[in-house]
């Protein structure tokens, strides 16, 4: 199936078909890694944005005013997000927040930065900031085709998969899933409850941002209730709860199957208010929540020859 | 430091104050029973609003005559969504049910959206405008009518749950469940009319709103994230506590925004906030408990 995706970009002329995917791969390259801190770890942050938005800005502001290269400026906003994790993470979980609480934390935390964002004129404000224009340049990350895009947004996605996959084998993964399970049972066995949460927190945060980058470079466009808004944090989590929280592909496929709803919706109900496709995310994530708690890869899981190796299941 | 704009920032926080309380009592009232933190509160408001406003365009009622209307419509919006919506998954992780109220939550405030569209809409009463007098500060008649209502509204709810036989079931079931259902109190029951109730109460809140803010679709989650700083600071399930913690974060934004940039007011609710999650959960006046 792998195959079939490194294929599409040569079977097809529209751009318009090249985009949708590669908004499906980014959607669900977010909610993978999303799903490393609120699947893997049980710590459910509805304020993610925040990481991809440190992304795209730390580096679009390099870019915009030292001319440094995105990909370099990407690791630079992916360490920053991780510090920035890594702080709000400490400062979370050496209070002992947990479950609800910590989920109202996360959006008070993320809209603090927004709130910041918009006011502060320096990194643009409620304008935003407009990437410079460089035409044909991949040295600096942009490119005038969709393809490039596509094929880089796909490694990434494939990256983050593997990723996980890599973490849910590890003892770390088995560790993360004992303190998402059961925290206290994990501490009196000898867990590290802040180291490991601490990392999931901090490679989530940082895969995030690199996310955030390459949303800069191919929208070109990036102001705070877009990058750094509750309304994408609630996105992503949308995105991996009925794809499968806690599975390794569940995230992406949620991506797969949601996004294009959103667009047949707003191809549909053209030129009424934008908000049908909320309407049926909304309306998705209820039912999935009564009928489904753990995802269609969940559901799926259930039939043997698609269950994933390790206690991935929620 | 200018006397008057004090004076004037105080009188006006008090109001919102209590304006965030009324909202937050129908919310602390929900999470302190049933532990469920009920995000499509705010979309409730936000309905409740809007049934003010078109009984006010289509049937010329006030606001304040229509609330006896829109308090037992709420009541039965809240307990149809606990019927049908959140009773089958009561044992759930608690996240699954905070996702639920979220799904919800967007899903009516689209379809808000969709029907009524953006719009402002505003509704326009004869005594609107007019203001009183107290000292160098002055309140809207509306606004006044919120806050004495929010008030009233506290007492009621405290003299329900001391005095009513259905306010001891619900203390019962809210200090300890398997208790409760032990001594025949039927839990379920209790907690479709605690929603009820708590729905309804934002419905009067609402009513009273409709009077004084614009109504659009997402007034609601506007009212919501500061009910909940508001829920969180009075001690969760405690509404004297919520009528307290109104007043102290309106009268922190109004004096506020009266040393920083207005735009940068709502920060500091935020942080707030988060000191509060961090260091004192309970708020001020809960109990140790969780």
């Amino acid at each position: 199936m792998a195959f079939f995706f490194l294929l599409i970009p040569w079977l097809t002329d529209s751009r318009y078909f090249l985009h949708i995917f590669v908004m499906i791969f980014f959607f669900g390259y977010l909610a993978t890694c999303w799903n490393i801190l609120g699947g893997f770890a049980g710590q459910h942050s509805f304020g993610h944005a925040v990481f991809v938005g440190i992304g795209a800005y730390t580096s679009s502001l390099l870019f915009a005013h030292t001319g440094l290269s995105p990909w370099f400026g990407m690791w630079i906003g992916g360490l920053l997000a991780g510090l920035v994790g890594l702080f709000f993470g400490f400062l979370s979980f050496r209070y002992g927040l947990k479950g609800p609480y910590f989920l109202l934390v996360t959006i008070a935390f993320a809209e603090v930065f927004v709130y910041i964002a918009l006011n502060v004129r320096a990194i643009g404000g409620s304008s935003g900031i407009t990437i410079p224009l460089a035409g044909d340049a991949p040295f600096f990350f942009q490119f005038n085709g969709k393809m490039p895009y596509y094929y880089i947004i796909l490694m990434m996605l494939g990256l983050v998969v593997w990723i996980s996959y890599i973490i849910q084998r590890s003892r770390m993964g088995y560790y993360l899933i004992a303190i998402r399970e059961n925290e206290d049972a994990a501490q009196a066995l000898g867990i590290n409850l802040m180291r490991h949460k601490l990392w999931a927190t901090v490679i989530s945060a940082f895969f995030s941002a690199l996310g955030g980058t390459f949303y800069a470079q191919y929208i070109l466009f990036i102001d705070p209730p877009s990058i750094l808004g509750l309304g994408l944090s609630i996105e992503i989590v949308i995105y991996a709860i009925v794809g499968g929280i806690g599975t390794i592909l569940g995230p992406a496929f949620g991506a797969f199957l949601l996004f294009p709803i959103a667009e047949v919706t707003r191809g549909v109900f053209a030129g009424q208010t934008g908000g049908i496709h909320l309407m049926v995310y909304g309306l998705l994530l209820v039912l999935c929540v009564i009928f489904m708690p753990g995802g269609i890869m969940g559901r799926l899981s259930q039939w043997k020859f698609l269950r994933e190796d390790g206690p991935s299941k929620r | 430091m200018d006397v008057a704009a004090l004076v004037q920032a105080i009188v006006t926080g008090l109001v919102m104050g209590g304006i965030y309380a009324l909202v937050a009592a129908g919310l602390t009232l929900i999470f302190g029973v049933m532990r469920i933190i009920n995000l499509v509160h705010g979309e409730f408001l936000m309905v409740a609003m809007y049934g003010s406003f078109f009984m006010n365009s289509l049937f010329g009622l006030d606001p304040y005559i229509s609330v006896v209307v829109i308090l037992p419509l709420l009541f039965l919006i809240g307990s149809g969504f606990f019927r049908f919506l959140i009773s089958p998954i009561l044992s759930a992780p608690e996240i699954n049910q905070i996702l639920l109220t979220i799904g919800a939550s967007i899903f009516i405030q689209n379809l808000a959206l969709l029907l009524f569209t953006a719009d402002f809409r505003t509704i326009a009463l004869s005594y609107s405008r007019i203001k009183i007098q107290l000292g160098p500060g002055i309140i809207d008649l509306p606004q006044l009518v919120a806050l004495l209502s929010s008030i009233l509204l506290t007492l009621i709810l405290y003299w329900l749950l001391k005095s009513t036989d259905l306010g001891r079931w619900i203390r019962a079931a809210s200090q300890n469940r398997e208790a409760a259902l032990l001594t025949g109190i039927d839990v379920r029951r209790v907690y479709l009319f605690t929603f009820g109730i708590g729905t309804a109460c934002v419905g009067v809140a609402g009513s009273l709103l409709s009077g004084i803010y614009y109504i659009t679709p997402s007034i609601g989650w506007l009212f919501l994230l500061t009910a909940f700083v508001v829920v969180v600071l009075g001690g969760m399930g405690n509404f004297v506590g919520a009528l307290l913690g109104g007043f102290i974060i309106a009268l922190t934004e109004s004096v506020g925004s009266l040393f920083m940039p207005i735009a940068l007011v709502p920060v500091l609710k935020f942080i707030i906030f988060i000191i509060l999650l961090l260091f004192r959960p309970q708020g001020l006046f809960g109990l140790k408990r969780l």
